[in-house]
């Protein structure tokens, strides 16, 4: 048997093997890290397979590795996973970030190592979960599932005293919005009787999930809020500046972004695709708001955590503006931009991880003069802000070029204006990150600084770094690569949406004239049970 | 003859056990220990429970005159309550060793409740319900002084009895009003009669009174008002038993007399259990935000767990059974678990009561910190647990029957819950800013404690990974129980009007 088809159960439950493994395990010496290391790797190994195995030829919409298996009979829920050109690179960035979090935390983590690794591998299960789970129930389990490590992980190991109500924000931000997902997705389970995303997709593409405007709306906001809220959108980023600024660094490295944003590619755009268009104006404006609000409030920041928060905001909402633009480059741009999220911000908070673990402090007016000290570091830093503010020849560039030029040419009400706005507010971005750069490493040398005698980069550092450093100019000269990928996904994403509305249009206009449609999928509900 | 006594084979086991024991207790030295007498209880109730699981061989049988009928929805109840007891036996094993010399009555009185809730279950004539009923509560009432000499704990059996005997009033006026309006006590008549009766507004009125007598056994809001105080003063592993057992029975009964004594009723009891069912949730998930004392916040939200099951009767004919049979399985075994698990962190003495007592568990009892933060996980309704599926369920069974704002307001309930559960879950895994006393890292969990904990956390995860085979149970029981409508259109067509 080709391992084609059980290679994503085997990338998912490989972590959870390995928690299990290391609850066995004693908490001494370097056994845990050394453990979540390997597991990490040996995952990481194993997403590698994806992209080298990929079909580019399949047709759009399909799904690739795809393993359907039923898991509970009534309701109908299936084992069902598969990847295809959005999914796949995701999963493989959660692969890669997982052993370098690890190395990251290896001096970070001093105590109860072991409840450390254990929640972040399971954290990585749901993570990964999410990613390839095609059934909308077994989707639903991992995305709450993802929830629990975090929040403990924050209050276990949150760096003040305020770590329990961070934990417990950030959970109950998360978690309130996912009970009325769950409400929709009962709903539409009982409208069509199948959890499975690509019949719903199928059912949504032919107008078949329901005929009533108002029951569809409602679902879609259901999912589309939860989704915002873990991306997190502008103005429902409530949680992030404090879970951000308490989790230890490997947890915020994760925190934001790919979750929300896979799920409303997916889900969102491809279950409700008409509804999506029309609430697209009101996107563009809260990815465009968002961007600015990030990006301003990032300058006022004194905390270097908090700061990194805001910027996190701002990136999202450039994937949240590129995407609800519905044009092909915006979609590919968006995708593009959140990976170069995952690796952008996963850089920066690794560096100010390792500044927090030299000078016990976040507070930028402790810092000062240090890139005579720290050359390795000040170059990371500075290699990093360049990619996130998008200088030509790195990644963001790529990715923020794609969204604002696919912005640019979308059909969306309003567009004009709030890509320019948008556009404009990358000046902003660059600026509180070279402030930063200026007021932590250049200047004159604080007296914190000046007691401290901290060291360089050490060689366990550095390899973590590099990989994602690397991954900045690969990405920024090879897109290709990357886009191969993405490009088919996107493409399909694009015209499924503007199919759909162009379809809705003609039905108004029929159902005024005709008779309202029947209830082919209430019909098909009462076949199934 | 002898068909007859095997009906009643698990409840004359139990009883017949618990009479040994009672006789045994003045004979054993009064400093000696009580064990053996526990173990003889887990004997007698194993054996109640392979009797049970004998007797799904009958299929649907009758006996008594028709007032028990044995049929597979009361050998689940029947099994699920021999679970429950078994568990909270072997966690109440060693828990009165060397506190009190009384055990022996507190093993003699587990197995007459556990009798009494599983007459309840299969009895099918109102009088016998209410026999049952009273054998059960009694021996609760008694329960729940245990810990004697500490005021609350009088406190808390004199308000649980007084109260509850107010309630077994209503519900046996009910039972007098509904022989008055249809001219019989037995369930399947009184369906019959309804049709008939010249009196329906005397045969409302009945069945008004016996929803109020079960709500308070079920503890539904608004006839909550004695679970914080009761579960605050009674012993642990009695909270346990009360919380889950007692209420099992009664949600039992509550299905069999809505489902098949009242079904043309439907309309009405459904409005009535669907106010009944926000309420219990609403007021049980606010009033749980407010407590600090572990034990008060645990019995809110078993208030709001019976209004989540309440919701699963207004899915009226067969997905409401189904879920609400698996709702309890799983309600059980988490509380049971999650009450094991504090009966070992707090002792007899109850050293630990508030959330700030159980800050830093994790770092000095790890295991014993990660059952209790899998049962909470449960009980918030997080995937892979039972209180997930049993959540899901619920709600897709309301849905299906077209309450989609109940479903809301259940699935908002369950969001406001998981920050209490989420508060305690934070304290157990959060560093200590001055040192936490108030747990022993010392004391070890014992060898029947360590077992009931471990069957009680395989049951929930096996109930979040694997609900088929339960599920399938409660489906078959469904289905006998119920002899559903011939309206069966009727129950669609709601669906499509009320989901719009």
């Amino acid at each position: 048997m080709n391992i084609d088809y059980s290679i994503l159960t085997i990338i998912t439950f490989v972590p959870l093997a390995g928690a299990v493994l290391l609850a066995l395990l004693p908490d001494r010496g370097r056994i845990q890290q050394w453990g979540a290391l390997l597991v990490t790797l040996i995952t990481f190994v194993c997403t590698l397979h994806l992209p080298s195995h990929f079909d580019y030829t399949a047709p759009a919409g399909s799904f690739q590795f795809q393993e359907n298996l039923s898991w509970i009979a009534s309701p109908s829920i299936r084992y069902h996973v598969g990847v295809d050109g959005l999914s796949m690179w995701l999963v493989v960035l959660t692969g890669l970030l997982a052993p370098l979090g690890v190395l990251i935390s290896w001096k970070a983590i001093d105590n109860r190592r072991k409840l450390f690794y254990i929640l972040f591998l399971l954290q990585q299960v749901a993570m990964l979960g999410i990613f390839v789970s095609l059934d909308l129930f077994l989707y639903y389990a991992f995305w709450e599932l993802s929830l629990v490590p975090m929040a403990l992980l924050i209050a276990t190991f949150g760096r003040t005293e305020n770590r329990r109500r961070a934990a417990i924000k950030f959970f109950l931000y998360a978690f309130i919005p996912s009970a009325i997902l769950l409400v929709g997705m009962l709903w539409l389970y009982a409208r069509t009787g199948t959890f499975d995303y690509p019949q719903l997709a199928a059912l949504a593409a032919t107008h078949d999930i329901s005929s009533s405007p108002t029951a569809l709306w409602l679902a879609s906001l259901a999912f589309l809020i939860a989704f915002l809220v873990k991306v997190p959108a502008f103005p429902l980023h409530g949680w992030l500046p404090d879970a951000v600024s308490e989790a230890p660094t490997a947890a915020v490295m994760v925190i934001a972004g790919k979750l929300g944003l896979y799920s409303i590619l997916r889900f969102s755009f491809g279950i409700f695709p008409g509804q999506s268009h029309r609430i697209a104006p009101l996107m563009l404006a809260l990815g465009a708001i968002g961007i600015i609000y990030g990006a301003l409030m990032a300058l006022v920041q004194k905390d270097l955590k908090r700061l990194a928060a805001y910027g996190t905001l701002g990136h999202v909402s450039v994937v949240i503006l590129g995407i609800f633009a519905f044009t092909v480059s915006g979609i590919d741009g968006g995708i593009y931009q959140t990976l170069n999220e995952g690796i952008g911000g996963g850089a920066l908070f690794m560096l100010l991880g390792l500044l927090y673990e030299r000078y016990r402090t976040y507070d930028m007016r402790e810092y000062g003069g240090l890139a005579a000290r720290l050359p390795w570091i000040v170059t990371m830093f500075v290699l990093t802000s360049l990619s996130v503010t998008g200088l030509p020849m790195l990644n963001g560039f790529v990715g923020e070029f794609l969204v604002f030029s696919g912005t640019m040419q979308s059909t969306v009400a309003n567009h004009t204006g709030w890509t320019v706005l948008a556009t404009a507010s990358v000046i902003l971005t660059a600026s509180y990150m070279l402030w930063m750069i200026q007021r932590v490493f250049y200047g004159d040398l604080s007296r914190r600084s000046a007691q401290i005698d901290a060291m360089d980069l050490t060689a366990r550092e550095h390899l973590a770094l590099w990989p994602l450093i690397a991954l900045f100019l690969f990405m920024g000269i090879a897109s290709p690569v990357w886009m191969r990928a993405i490009d088919i996904a996107g493409a399909n994403i694009a015209t499924t949406v503007n199919r759909s509305q162009a379809v809705t249009v003609n039905m108004d206009a029929s159902t005024r004239n005709g008779p309202a449609t029947p209830e082919t999928a209430l019909a098909s509900t009462k076949g199934t049970r | 003859m002898s068909p007859n006594v095997l009906t009643l084979l698990p409840e004359i086991i139990l009883t017949l056990t618990g009479v040994i024991i009672m006789l045994a207790e003045p004979l054993l030295p009064a400093t000696s220990s009580r064990k053996p007498l526990g173990w003889l209880a887990i004997l007698g109730t194993l054996a109640a429970g392979l009797a049970s699981w004998y007797q799904t061989g009958f299929g649907t049988m009758h006996s008594f005159f028709g007032t028990i009928q044995v049929d597979s929805f009361s050998i689940f109840f029947h099994l699920l309550i021999a679970a429950i007891v078994l568990v909270t036996l072997l966690s109440s094993l060693d828990y009165f060793e060397g506190h009190a010399t009384h055990a022996g009555e507190y093993f003699a009185l587990t197995l007459f409740g556990a009798t009494g809730m599983m007459l309840m279950t299969c009895s099918v004539e109102l009088l016998m319900v209410f026999i049952g009923l009273e054998i059960s509560s009694i021996s609760t009432y008694i329960m729940a002084g245990f810990r004697k000499g500490q005021a609350s704990a009088t406190e808390a059996s004199i308000k649980y009895f007084l109260l509850g005997s107010f309630a077994t009033a209503f519900f046996l006026y009910g039972i007098a009003l509904a022989f008055g309006s249809t001219g019989s006590t037995r369930i399947d008549s009184i369906s019959l009669g309804l049709t008939t009766t010249a009196t329906p507004t005397l045969a409302l009125l009945s069945l008004g009174l016996i929803i109020i007598g079960i709500g308070f056994k079920v503890s539904a809001a608004p006839f909550h008002v004695w679970t914080p105080d009761v579960y605050q003063g009674a012993p642990a592993p009695v909270v346990g038993l009360m919380s889950t057992a007692p209420k099992a029975a009664a949600f039992a009964v509550l299905l069999r007399i809505l489902f098949s004594g009242y079904p043309s009723y439907e309309p009405r009891w459904a409005a009535l259990i669907w106010v009944l069912a926000v309420l219990s949730m609403t007021v049980g998930n606010l009033g749980a935000l407010m407590q600090r004392d572990v034990k008060r916040m645990l019995a809110y939200s078993s208030i709001a767990h019976a209004g989540y099951l309440l919701v699963a009767y207004t899915a009226f004919p067969a997905d409401g059974i189904a879920s609400a049979c698996f709702y309890t399985a799983a309600y059980a075994a988490m509380n049971v678990g999650a009450f094991t698990a504090i009966t070992q962190i707090a002792g007899y003495q109850e050293r630990a009561r508030t959330i700030d007592d159980y800050t830093a568990l994790a770092l000095k009892r790890p295991v014993l910190a990660a059952v209790l933060g899998f049962f909470l996980l449960s009980l918030i309704g997080i995937p892979f647990t039972g209180g997930f599926f049993g959540k899901f369920y619920v709600f897709s069974a309301a849905l299906h029957a077209g309450r989609v704002w109940l479903a809301v307001i259940g699935l908002l309930n369950s969001g406001i819950a998981c920050f209490y559960y989420l508060r305690l879950l934070a304290a157990l895994y959060s560093r200590p800013v001055t040192e936490n006393d108030r747990v022993d890292a010392h004391t070890t969990v014992t060898v029947p404690a360590a077992i009931a904990l471990t069957l009680t956390a395989v049951a929930t995860l096996l109930l979040g990974i694997a609900p088929n085979r339960i599920l399938g149970i409660a489906q078959h029981s469904a289905d006998v129980t119920v002899h559903p409508n011939p309206a069966q259109p009727g129950a669609d067509a709601t669906t499509t009007s009320a989901s719009r």
